[in-house]
């Protein structure tokens, strides 16, 4: 393993000559969510629905792989359950948001049982208690899965998420069971899902740029160095564990509101799986790296469509392959990690001081001195 | 199943030995996870793939080639030992310094490519897998009715173990083996070749997984490209209940996961839903209570 022990410098104290000042970036975020805000007006009134399903699923896609690299790149632990917190979130926010009629018309082998047959929330009361409920899951577990390091963890979080998808299969009083939860009404627009991302990625960042994020970091590169630095690897990690899963969750009652069907069988490994394509092609540890990954994995597997369908060249017809999809996203995840280990960001992210400096130095190798 | 005393003590006895049967499955693949943890100190994610890989060319081989099943199996078996030695030198080999996460990713992806290419190459709609008639008997003794499949698989398993711990334990490569297992740098340092002693580790694990998988398709003659999925996980948390590095705990291991899994159905026929779950929640277990396992050594970091 690395026998460097390594901390970036905090935020704070990494002010080079030159860059940018407190105030100064305050105002550019201020214009970077002022265009974020008008690029998504434009689309919410001039946009076809194809391309607002698009960002949707981008910006749902983004909070997911930027809270999964939270625990993955930042606390270098391989979690393989976030279908499970997907899986809860969706269920939890569904059954609270619809009405109580429409509840009896799904459920139809079993009634549902009792506060769930009464009870209906707003939205965004749901998509909060989606996020308390994945989170208080991610407590429960975490005390067996935190005990472990390495192959182990990422077997008993799998494992986790493989008992959420059968309990939902087999509990169908609470879920409806393989049957799924059908007619969501959409709720989520971009307003909702693109908000969420912001402030998913606002959070996580300002927790890694924290003293707990730093924490983290040096509990990823080495745990014995940390703990005999008096961090108590538990606690921090438990901490990203449980935000990790507070913004699964939320993500998954967005998604369960945009595609306004949910069953068990939306929630398997492959969810897991496509996350992590995500951020390990972005890059693991950068949530730069998660934001990219998450929006090249939306616009990719729109793109790569093309290779399941007929194609016509010339008097020429070839056949679509089914599942060649697939084929392509398993084999850019082994060539990344086999030859480009680093992803495309790495661990560097895409900051206001990172853009100055590279400014600087560019006018500095120009202008010789 | 009101019959009374003996009906039920007839149907234990039954359930008893379908257990014995499916864990004997779990315990030849448990080996293959152990072999390579091991040495490489990595969950082979492929692992259970293998299981898919040797059905196939078992099936193939009977129906392409119309050979019959006495040579179509053996040529499976070791087609599927070659196919673990390239995976290992594809996905894992250019891996050996990178930390454990990447060789971690690497395994999950090159599992999802076997999967995913058996499924454009071959179609997701499951085969059925042709049995051999001498393999679909069924014996009848005082009520029990046994197929002897049933009784041929735990067979099958002790004789390829008992072949297994020679190898290991009586041969030079196998004292290389248990060597590399020990201390990895300092095998190499005694200018062994690794290389060749973990492509040995493959080739025994692939083959043992590929014996379990055609044994697996005859016990539920219906194969598809996922079908390695969830036998190769559990056949995982069998080696972890077993004692991860040690091939007689990965045996125990999945007998115990078998009788376990069949057991718990058995006796409580309301959670049979919940089967899948339930080797999860003993792995779970097995982490808090005793993370090295039935036949682990104690763990000293």
């Amino acid at each position: 393993m690395g026998n460097s022990f390594y901390l970036p410098r905090p935020k704070a104290a990494a002010n080079p000559a030159g860059g940018p000042t407190a105030g100064l970036k305050r105002w550019l975020n201020a214009a970077l969510f002022f265009l974020l805000f008008g690029v998504l007006f434009l689309f919410s009134h001039y946009g076809s629905g194809y391309q607002v399903r698009i960002l949707n699923n981008i910006a749902i896609f983004i909070t997911l792989a930027v809270s999964y690299n939270l625990i993955n790149g930042v606390c270098g632990l391989l979690h393989l359950g976030p279908n499970g917190f997907i899986a809860i979130g969706a269920y939890t926010s569904a059954l609270l948001a619809m009405s109580p009629a429409e509840k009896n018309l799904n459920f139809i082998l079993s009634n549902v049982i009792w506060p769930l047959n009464v009870i209906q929330v707003p939205f965004a009361v749901s998509l909060i208690a989606a996020g308390a409920m994945a989170a208080l899951f991610a407590f429960l577990i975490s005390f067996p899965v935190l005990r472990v390091r390495g192959d182990y963890l990422a077997i008993v979080t799998l494992g986790f998420g493989e008992v959420v998808r059968v309990v939902c299969n087999g509990a169908q009083s609470v879920t409806n069971g393989p049957l799924g939860i059908k007619g969501l009404y959409p709720h989520t627009n971009l307003w909702w899902s693109w908000g969420v991302a912001a402030l998913s990625v606002v959070v996580i960042q300002r927790l890694i740029n924290s003293n707990y994020g730093l924490a983290m970091k040096a509990i990823r590169e080495d745990e014995t160095a940390a703990r005999a630095m008096g961090v108590d690897p538990f606690r921090r990690l438990m901490l990203g564990f449980l935000i990790s899963a507070f913004f699964s969750g939320i993500a998954g009652g967005l998604l369960a509101h945009l595609i306004t069907t949910i069953s068990p069988g939306l929630f398997t490994f492959l969810l897991t799986f496509n996350l992590l394509i995500m951020i390990v092609v972005g890059g693991l540890g950068s949530t730069t790296g998660a934001i990219l990954g998450a929006a090249l994995f939306a616009w990719g597997g729109e793109a790569l469509r093309v290779v399941e369908q007929p194609m016509q060249i010339g008097p020429l017809t070839i056949p679509g392959i089914p599942g060649m999809r697939m084929v392509i996203f398993s084999l850019v995840l082994l060539l990344v990690i086999l030859f480009a280990r680093k992803g495309i960001m790495g661990r560097r992210e895409l900051s206001w001081d990172f853009l100055f400096s590279k400014l600087a130095g560019s006018r500095r190798a120009k202008t010789p001195s | 199943m009101e019959g009374g005393q003996e009906m039920s003590a007839t149907l234990f006895v039954q359930q008893l030995i379908n257990g014995i049967s499916l864990g004997s499955l779990y315990a030849l693949i448990a080996i293959g996870y152990t072999m390579v943890y091991g040495i490489l100190r990595l969950i082979n994610f492929a692992h259970g793939d293998l299981l898919m890989v040797a059905a196939y060319a078992a099936l193939y081989g009977m129906l392409l080639f119309s050979l019959p099943w006495f040579i179509s199996f053996p040529l499976a078996i070791i087609a599927t030992g070659a196919i673990g030695i390239l995976l290992d030198r594809a996905a894992y080999k250019p891996l050996r310094q990178a930390p454990r996460i990447s060789l971690l990713i690497s395994a999950i992806g090159a599992s999802f490519l076997m999967e995913n290419l058996a499924l454009v190459l071959i179609g997701g709609v499951p085969k059925a897998f042709h049995r051999p008639n001498c393999f679909s008997h069924v014996i009848i003794i005082g009520g029990l009715h046994i197929p002897v499949l049933t009784i041929y698989s735990p067979l099958v398993t002790l004789l390829l173990v008992l072949g297994l711990l020679y190898i290991v334990f009586k041969t030079r490569a196998g004292k290389a083996m248990r060597a590399a297992s020990r201390d990895f740098e300092a095998t190499r340092l005694m200018g062994i070749d690794l290389d060749r002693i973990i492509a040995l580790t493959f080739l025994l694990g692939s083959s043992l997984a590929a014996a379990s998988g055609i044994m697996w398709a005859m016990k539920y003659p219906q194969i598809n490209p996922f079908m390695g999925v969830l036998p190769g996980l559990k056949a995982f948390i069998a080696a972890v209940l077993g004692g991860i590095g040690n091939i007689v705990g990965a045996v125990l291991g999945g007998f115990l996961l078998g009788l376990f899994e069949i057991l718990i159905v058995a006796l409580l026929p309301d959670l049979a839903e919940y089967r899948d779950a339930f080797a999860f929640l003993l792995l779970i277990g097995v982490l808090l209570f005793r993370p090295t396992g039935i036949m682990g050594e104690p763990f000293i970091e």
